[in-house]
């Protein structure tokens, strides 16, 4: 209970170091955490042009068990689709331009952020 | 820089084909795409290569990956596209320097701690890729020995991934000894035959002009032992000739680092179980010649022909004639190349026995009809020169005087073979089995009186349309024997009895 509890603790403080990440490149934030029953988005930010940027944060203290984004498999990938259009609709923002994004945040105190535009 | 090209070579039947294989590094989610037709094994190259990169201490690119092998219609098979692959990826991430490398050709495959490990077909792909204008190879040294073979290419044997990083930064070739050969075979030869007079004068005729062969007699008097020794009468293969056989060997897989390309005919007998993919090649995902093919320039043998299944010895018929087997499958239809001495041996009948008066046989008639049966019309028809095999007398096996050697018989074949190719010197073909029928009627007939015996036996029937010519062939390599400028009617009356058989021992 106590592990699982650290982990969760872990990939939070992930998502908020890419959300500080994509802040600093000049994005407005939306949301964090979006949850339906179908699953979660973890970062909604809007592009200095208009697009909507959806992000999947993926966290790991080391690269033992291979690199992060290996974890985003295409089902997952697509999932991630499923989930922004739903997003999107339920805004009201039908047919808005939007962009897909994975980020892998790699390391504990000494970060690295790995960001990948468009991957789905 | 994150596209890189690399080249390697695509093996169809003995037909290699130039391929570029592209690596594309872009961003994106980490995955691997290979493109261009790869078969189950090629497909799982992506994890070889990965572990091998990793093993190495090469990086990994956790990006998008795209591998395009070109061209794309291409099918293609194997481990052999691991190590371009795995240098490609090396060019792109920038482990290497980007240069345009065409004239390397890549082969092998990879193990997971970065080993290059052999692949077949190299000795094929090397010669159609020195016809490409390849002038460097970076092969795995396993198969160094096939390698070197090929004249006017600058061989790079590797043993790991490491050494090629090396090779490329530096152009240093590897040090790599050629393996000391396998210890010779010890050559088979006739002088162990006791007797057999009559089998050995069929074995040299044979030889001369390339006939096919079916030894009859009865268990244990020495069929196999005379057909082994058919290769030690035949002449060397020459450097064309070896390279060839080597060739198909090598897409076969029959290749041991050690294994010497060797100028003497091969011997190919395959079990009377063999099928008839396995006689003259096949296969759904990769076509392998069979053993027909393997027999190429050297001599095919089935013991006990007439146990062999239903259509596998009539599978040999269209190489028999044509001196090559075209497979088709849905993948490709490829040639290989067949041009064998085919020899037969068979028992007498079911219990074997059935030998001299036939005393001990307890055969019946339907049962000794029904076994030869198993030899069909059309393939017996191809044989030309049939020999009964008996077990030599007892003042044969007491003789203390020595059997006549190979080395002796194979001169006499030689100056024959010699003879035959200076009369042929203006035509495509140097064998007197290989006359083609119609100038066997004019400018290669037999004297006069000899082709009176012959039109006599086409009279009564005795003989076909294909057994006439093929009379006329051997007995061209009687006369060449025999040092007859045309074959006289004697030479003709002695291919007539060995094509009918009626030759007896003594």
């Amino acid at each position: 209970m106590l592990k699982k509890s650290r982990n969760i603790e872990f990939g939070a403080q992930g998502e908020a170091r890419v959300a500080q990440y994509l802040k600093d490149l000049g994005y407005e934030f939306i949301a964090k955490n979006w949850r339906i029953h179908a699953g979660e988005i973890d970062l909604i930010f809007r592009h200095p042009d208009g697009r909507i940027i959806f992000t999947e944060v993926k966290s790991r203290r080391t690269e033992a068990f291979g690199h992060p984004l290996e974890a985003i498999t295409s089902i997952k990938a697509h999932r991630m689709r499923r989930l922004a259009l739903a997003w999107l609709i339920l805004n009201d923002l039908w047919s808005a331009p939007f962009r897909i994004d994975a980020a892998a945040v790699l390391g504990d105190e000494n970060f690295t952020i790995d960001y990948r535009e468009g991957i789905a | 820089m994150t596209l890189s090209r690399t080249y390697t070579v695509a093996l169809m039947g003995l037909t290699g084909h130039p391929i570029e294989v592209e690596v594309d590094i872009s961003d994106g989610l980490p995955s691997y795409v290979l493109l261009g037709l790869p078969d189950a094994a090629l497909a799982e190259s992506r994890e070889r290569v990965r572990s091998a990169l990793v093993n190495t201490g090469a990086p990994w690119p956790n990006r998008k990956v795209t591998v395009s092998m070109s061209p794309a219609w291409l099918p293609k098979s194997g481990s052999s596209y691991d190590l371009p692959i795995a240098v490609g990826l090396l060019m792109s991430q920038g482990v290497i320097a980007q240069e345009d490398r065409r004239d390397h050709i890549l082969i092998g495959e990879l193990g997971l701690d970065g080993q290059v490990r052999s692949v077949r077909g190299v000795l094929p792909a090397l010669l159609s890729a020195k016809k490409a204008g390849i002038k460097y190879a970076i092969i795995p040294e396993q198969n160094y020995q096939e390698a070197v073979a090929v004249e006017g290419l600058v061989i790079v044997p590797v043993d790991t991934l490491r050494t090629v990083i090396h090779y490329l930064a530096t152009s240093e070739i590897p040090e790599r000894a050629l393996m000391p050969l396998s210890s010779q075979q010890p050559m088979l030869d006739l002088s162990d035959v006791a007797g057999q007079k009559s089998a050995r004068r069929s074995l040299e005729i044979s030889a001369i002009g390339g006939h096919h062969l079916l030894l009859i007699g009865p268990p244990g008097t020495g069929k196999t032992m005379l057909a082994e020794r058919i290769p030690s009468i035949l002449p060397l293969l020459n450097q064309e000739q070896s390279l060839e056989v080597a060739a198909i060997n090598s897409i076969a897989g029959n290749w041991t680092p050690s294994r010497e390309i060797t100028r003497t005919p091969p011997f190919v007998s395959p079990h009377h179980s063999t099928t008839a993919v396995a006689m003259v090649g096949g296969g759904t995902h990769q076509i392998r010649p069979g053993a027909c093919s393997l027999a190429n320039r050297g001599v095919l043998f089935i013991d006990e022909a007439p146990e062999c299944g239903n259509g596998v010895l009539d599978s040999l018929r269209q190489p028999l004639e044509s001196g090559s087997v075209t497979i088709s499958r849905s993948l490709a239809t490829l040639t290989f190349p067949a041009r064998f001495m085919l020899v037969l041996a068979a028992n007498p009948c079911p219990c074997g026995k059935f030998s001299g008066r036939g005393r001990t046989c307890t055969c019946s008639s339907l049962q000794i009809r029904r076994y030869m049966q198993k030899l069909s019309g059309p393939l017996l028809d191809r044989i030309d020169i049939r020999v009964f095999v008996d077990a030599p007398s007892r003042v044969e096996m007491a003789s203390m005087a020595p059997q006549e050697s190979s080395a002796e018989v194979r001169t006499r074949v030689i100056n024959a073979r010699n003879i035959a190719a200076e009369r042929f010197a203006d035509e495509e073909w140097q064998l007197n089995s290989e006359i083609p029928p119609s100038l066997l009627r004019k400018k290669y007939a037999a004297e006069r009186s000899a082709m009176n015996i012959l039109h006599q036996e086409l009279d009564l029937e005795r003989l076909s349309a294909r057994g006439f010519h093929k009379v006329l062939r051997v007995a061209w390599s009687i006369a060449d024997l025999s040092g007859h400028s045309t074959p006289t009617s004697v030479d003709v009356q002695e291919a007539l009895a060995m094509r009918s058989g009626m030759e007896n021992s003594g």
